[in-house]
């Protein structure tokens, strides 16, 4: 207990429930993880699979049909669930946990200059004054690799690339131990994704900084991964170091996932899997995988517990 | 239609023997940059100077970013666009002289499948009717023969059983099962070329692939001709038989699959190559080697060569100074650059 005290990041048992009209969607349903300082996870999931609500459920950015919000998480040891709205605005939001959005690079304000909105954060969560504040800003341009006159350009100026490495250079600005990340390439370009990461890497070796990177592209999830977390119908089915997961994932639904990725470099032909993820409402008692799973045995009527094996945790019945 | 049939006879055969189905001879697409009032400002060259020959049964992927021309290709080839130098010539007819009739008749040739399928089904449609429509359009007035049409062509891309998806609306289908509904809409009159942008960037990783392998198997079952553009390099070489690599409106590199991924010539095509990641832990390790700067802009490229400012093998006093014609260091595969000279 002593040792994981000092994690970064603990998360114990998070659920996320939304009400809608036609029963609950389990989007977060008991999710369990840690990260280190100077770490980066890859949560890999389809989309549907709650990978996005769990990035809220942790910034606590909830929408107003939550059904059940519980849990703990841990930030540097202290307990963030435990914080008042209004306390957690000020201490976790921005300062200790920063996010980027899904297409954030298009949700910049247009008509207010990058730079100040890249200040804004600061002035707002640090106190600093506003010269102060850009001063920062240029700062991560810098880290970033955006040139600094651009500080004083609108969005519509600046292409997609930049944008988004500004919207980067935004959650850098104040910063935090750790940064989330939803699908922070998705839209860009082959080379203008490979820029991205190549200054998140560097981010992350400068500053020292921790990443949770949420994605369903495998291939460029690597070029970021210290650990991976494969998620399933809102539970987390297999974590461990990218070093073991990569080459040989546990879990039959990782191993199917690893399997549909086209390679350039190899001549493996792609499989898929058939079926599709389950609704998240009504979910039945079984391994949530169970229908799909092409090595389901009788034992899979019943939901698996997480089985540790060789440092890596699987929920699946086949390691019990 | 008779007048296809006449021109049957002058049809130019390819390297291999197989019959050219679409020929793409010094294609310019310009768009006009207007000033106020009156006036042109300049031109968008969004395609410039493209030519390549398609053949019978052949699938070949146009690997691109956003932004290099590689849509107004596209949309230049379904016949949506007019070009403004060259021509585009299908079964040995060119589209730009074809009229009403005719237009008519190629579009019932070439497929469209589009990027997104929920964008491109009519949401107040349901997919009978979606399938139904091009067949009214052409003039199939039997309703027992368009029914038996739907229906084979939905058994086709594997929606089964067809009864159940025949009345749904487009969003109570996944993802997938709208791209098989749009691939259907595409392969619904039978035709000889399919054009398809993007098809699965829209899609769940693992879908991805069942779709892909599904456009491969009607391509290979109904001996189709294939345009794939895409932007993805590791999802080609399940796909075509040979790659055009476009950029800043030209096509830089063009070449059979094997030759292209074992030996890129170009530098771009080698930086895109590059770019692209397989899932391995040890990328985490190392920086990615990603030329500088962006592509440029198509209203006033660079002069030489369009890559020369970003290229590292850039030759001085020539790359920027002379536009590099198409070299052919290996046979069948051309790159537009100085250093195969």
């Amino acid at each position: 207990m002593a040792t994981n005290r000092e994690k970064l990041l603990r998360v114990e048992d998070l659920v996320l429930h939304f009400r809608t009209t036609v029963g609950t969607v389990q989007a977060v349903d008991g999710i369990n993880f840690d990260l280190d300082y100077n770490r980066a996870v890859v949560i890999l999931g389809e989309s549907g699979c709650g990978k996005s609500s769990l990035a809220k459920a942790i910034l606590r950015l909830l929408p107003r049909n939550v059904g059940a919000y519980s849990g703990k998480v841990y930030l540097g040891g202290s307990d963030v669930m435990a914080l008042s709205d209004e306390e957690f605005r000020q201490n976790v939001r921005w300062v200790g946990i920063s996010m980027v959005p899904q297409a954030a690079m298009n949700s910049l304000n247009p008509v207010i200059r990058v730079g100040d909105q890249v200040a804004e954060p600061a002035i707002i969560h640090m106190g600093v004054k506003k010269d102060e504040a850009l001063k920062l800003a240029r700062q991560m341009f810098e880290h970033v690799g955006v040139p600094d006159d651009f500080l004083v350009r609108y969005p519509f100026e600046l292409s997609g690339g930049m944008r988004q490495r500004a919207a980067i250079a935004m959650a850098l600005v104040t910063a935090p131990n750790l940064i989330i990340l939803d699908e922070p390439t998705s839209a860009l370009d082959l080379l203008t994704q490979a820029n991205i990461f190549n200054v998140l890497k560097r981010i992350k070796k400068e500053l020292g900084t921790s990443f949770i990177l949420i994605t369903h592209d495998i291939s460029t999830s690597s070029e970021l991964a210290d650990e991976v977390a494969v998620m399933y119908a809102g539970q987390i089915v297999e974590t461990g170091e990218a070093k073991d997961f990569f080459p040989a994932p546990l879990h039959p639904y990782a191993q199917m996932l690893m399997a549909s990725v086209p390679r350039l470099r190899s001549d493996q032909d792609p499989e898929f899997i058939t079926g599709q993820p389950p609704s998240l409402i009504n979910l039945p008692p079984s391994c949530r995988f169970a229908p799909r799973c092409p090595k389901r045995h009788d034992k899979c009527e019943q939901d698996p517990p997480i089985i540790e094996k060789d440092g890596r945790k699987v929920k699946c019945w086949l390691y019990a | 239609m008779a007048e296809s049939d006449i021109q049957v006879k002058e049809q130019r055969v390819g390297i291999d023997g197989r019959p050219v189905l679409l020929r793409i001879e010094n294609l310019r697409v310009w768009f006009e940059l207007r000033r106020f009032g009156f006036g042109i400002a300049g031109h968008v060259r969004a395609v410039d100077g493209v030519s390549f020959d398609l053949h019978k049964g052949e699938a070949v992927a146009v690997v691109g970013e956003s932004g290099c021309g590689k849509s107004s290709l596209m949309r230049t080839i379904l016949g949506l666009y007019l070009p403004t130098e060259g021509y585009v010539e299908f079964d040995g007819q060119k589209i730009s002289e074809m009229g009403r009739r005719g237009l008519r008749w190629y579009r019932s040739q070439v497929g469209y499948v589009q990027q997104d399928p929920y964008g491109a089904l009519p949401p107040f449609m349901s997919v009978q009717r979606i399938l139904d429509e091009p067949l009214i359009i052409n003039g199939v007035s039997n309703k027992e023969e368009r029914a038996a049409r739907i229906r084979k062509v939905l058994e086709e891309v594997k929606m089964h059983p067809v009864e159940d998806f025949l009345p749904k609306f487009p969003h109570m289908l996944s993802g997938g099962q709208q791209q098989r509904v749009v691939i259907a809409r595409a392969m619904i009159m039978e035709p000889k070329l399919i054009v398809a942008d993007e098809p699965v960037s829209m899609l769940d990783a693992s879908v991805r692939v069942e779709i892909l392998k599904l456009l491969r198997g009607l391509q290979e079952s109904h001996n189709l001709s294939f345009i794939y553009i895409t932007h993805d390099l590791s999802t080609v070489k399940y796909f075509s038989e040979r790659i055009f690599v476009m950029y800043a409106g030209n096509l830089v590199e063009k070449g059979p699959i094997g030759s292209i991924l074992k030996n890129p010539l170009h530098p771009y095509t080698f930086a895109l190559m590059a770019a692209t990641s397989d899932p391995d832990a040890r990328n985490a390790e190392t920086y990615k080697e990603v030329p500088p700067g962006e592509p440029p802009s198509l209203v006033k490229p660079p002069a030489g060569c369009r890559f020369h400012p970003r290229c590292a093998r850039m030759i001085a006093g020539k790359c920027d100074v002379e536009i590099p014609p198409e070299f052919e260091p290996e046979p069948n595969h051309q790159v537009q650059c100085w250093l195969y000279q």
